[in-house]
């Protein structure tokens, strides 16, 4: 469990303000993911997520601060790294086969024709689009394409997958399709992954960990939900889980109400300490402690305190009895 | 509808067609009465005083003359008389010359310009006053430094053919779409990788609508050029037969030089084809 894999080290993402000085999208964020693990980061927009994983990928720098993966800063794009975009962004003038085998060209420089098709046949057939190798993106349909932007993604083998948004675009159907495969996939191979979505049930279904961030300028991560839904979760009982409305209704919570004034109502919060939640398996009641709580305290050395419910400190003991009265409805 | 769009299109273009043949022969049949003269003086004038006849020629006139022309149209009987064939020949290989040697240029600083905002900003000045000059206002420069009035030629071709190819190379590089760029970017392509991986087949629908444009300027400019510097090409053939005042080799020049402008055109209007993508 202390294996950081990734780690966000109190980054910050400035932008020169009109009337002079800067409007700062977040400051000092820390956050952490373990390897093998879904994280996924929920909250409105304007409020930097997207940056946040631009920095990750290394498509954008932060102002202040650095990200460590695998031990090594980040510096800069890099193929252990893979990107899979919102707007799926394929080549359109290659063929699905193409685009999957640009990506793998760029990984293993030396490989020869035969090597790279193979590479790419296999992802091809992993996210089930084979016979469909020749087509271009513009013969395919939308969770086609995302499906080629998933296999693209892949075929490179990174260490980290980073998803923007990815089935933002797509039609309710494909998105469930395409949710269930990412699922599979992710099962199926261990990949580390970091999700952007704003679809509170794409992030139960989906991610071990959720992360909620308030509200820009000046957000915040605010709390990490632990998903406390089995791993062995289907779609189709998934909401007659007796812990999933407890932690629906507290994620929805948030983005309703707290992600607009957590940092007011919570003056003191510590970023490099932020809370875990894990909705607990009673039903709601009005009990403050109706979600077990600890402190992510890397400054400590104590990265999770499943074993200590009270968490350590007394401010972490305020905060738990806060969110758990949220949870339980009550002001 | 019992025909096709382009069928139905096709019969009233032979409509207007013949309806402008017919209205021209009309108009050039004879006009005035011929008046009596003596035959010494009669002969010292021309056709329109002495028979009545118009001096346009009419259609049949024309016909006939650019059958005469392009049954043998290699020939070569000297400077003032060669084959029309001959003549577009030379013009071709004028435009062609200047061309290529404009598409190697500006394709790469096109590129420079559209990759670095500061070449970008740089080399702007220069373009903005440059772009806007007639071709044939170098022309003079270049007989004094070039000292050769063919190659002159060539250079004005190339002056004016680099503009547009420049300034849409630069557009279509710059308007690459960032997500692509950004895909480059996160499978650690290379700048040149990336320059013909990605830039060139995302910029080349623009790049030759530049080159399109660039070719129809190349072949306007070209017959102004040949009547300036003399000696060959399809330009000098206008000249040198309205000089001999011969109105009919005028009018098929005319034709000519538009039919060769077509042909070119729809040339890169097939490359055009080949290189834009779906989205």
């Amino acid at each position: 469990m202390t294996d950081k894999f990734l780690s966000i080290e109190g980054i910050a993402k400035r932008y020169p303000a009109k009337a002079g000085g800067s409007v700062a999208v977040f400051e000092d964020l820390w956050l952490t993911m373990e390897r093998g693990a879904f994280t996924c980061i929920i909250g409105h927009s304007g409020c930097g997520k997207t940056t946040v994983l631009n920095i990750v990928a290394g498509l954008d720098e932060p102002s202040e601060g650095t990200v460590i993966m695998d031990g090594q800063e980040i510096a800069g794009p890099s193929l252990d790294r893979a990107v899979i975009f919102q707007s799926h962004a394929l080549l359109p003038w290659r063929t699905v086969l193409g685009n999957v085998a640009y990506a793998v060209t760029s990984k293993w420089r030396s490989w020869s024709k035969d090597q790279v098709r193979k590479q790419a046949q296999i992802y091809i057939d992993l996210v089930g689009l084979t016979g469909a190798e020749h087509k271009r993106p513009s013969e395919l349909s939308g969770g086609m394409k995302q499906r080629v932007g998933i296999a693209r993604a892949l075929a490179i083998q990174p260490k980290m997958m980073l998803m923007d948004e990815p089935f933002s675009a797509l039609d309710a159907l494909t998105r469930g399709t395409l949710q269930d495969e990412v699922r599979r996939i992710c099962q199926e191979t261990g990949q580390t992954t970091f999700m952007i979505t704003h679809d509170v049930d794409e992030a139960i279904y989906l991610a071990d960990r959720i992360v909620l961030m308030t509200n820009g300028p000046g957000a915040v991560v605010a709390e990490i939900v632990e998903n406390p839904l089995p791993r062995e979760r289907k779609r189709i009982d998934l909401h007659k889980h007796a812990l999933y409305y407890p932690l629906r209704n507290h994620i929805i919570d948030f983005l309703v109400t707290r992600s607009r004034t957590f940092t007011q109502v919570t003056p003191h919060h510590d970023p490099r300490a932020v809370p875990v939640v894990r909705p607990s398996p009673s039903p709601p009641a009005s009990v403050p402690g109706a979600v077990q709580h600890h402190s992510q305290r890397e400054s400590d050395g104590v990265l999770d305190g499943a074993e200590r419910p009270d968490g350590g400190a007394p401010q972490n003991r305020d905060r738990a009895s806060l969110a758990g009265s949220r949870l339980s409805g009550a002001p | 509808m019992s025909l096709s769009l382009s069928w139905r299109a096709a019969v009233v273009s032979l409509l207007l067609l013949s309806l402008f043949l017919l209205s021209w022969h009309l108009a050039t049949r004879g006009i005035g009465t011929a008046q009596q003269m003596s035959p010494e003086y009669a002969r010292l004038m021309g056709a329109t005083a002495t028979q009545g006849k118009s001096a346009m020629p009419g259609p049949i006139d024309v016909g006939a003359k650019l059958w005469e022309l392009l049954r043998n149209p290699f020939y070569d009987k000297g400077p003032n008389d060669k084959g029309i064939g001959i003549q577009l020949a030379f013009s071709i290989a004028r435009v062609g010359a200047g061309y290529l040697l404009a598409v190697m240029v500006a394709i790469p600083i096109g590129f420079l310009i559209g990759m670095s905002p500061l070449m970008s900003r740089a080399l702007d000045p220069f373009i903005q006053i440059l772009k806007p000059v007639s071709p044939l206002a170098w022309m003079p420069l270049a007989l004094y430094t070039i000292k050769d009035s063919s190659i002159s030629g060539i250079f004005v071709i190339f002056i004016c053919s680099l503009w547009p190819m420049l300034i849409n190379t630069a557009f279509g590089v710059a308007s690459v779409r960032k997500e692509w760029l950004n895909v480059a970017k996160t499978l650690e392509v290379g700048t040149f990788r990336r320059a013909f991986t990605v830039i060139l087949p995302a910029a080349a629908p623009t790049i030759v609508t530049g080159m399109r444009i660039s070719i129809g300027i190349a072949w306007l400019v070209i017959v102004a050029a040949e009547m300036l510097v003399g000696g060959t090409g399809i330009g000098y053939f206008v000249w040198n037969e309205w000089n001999n005042l011969s109105i009919t080799n005028v009018i098929i020049a005319i034709l000519v030089i538009g039919v060769v402008g077509m042909l070119l055109d729809q040339g890169l209007a097939r490359v055009q084809r080949l290189v834009t993508f779906p989205e």
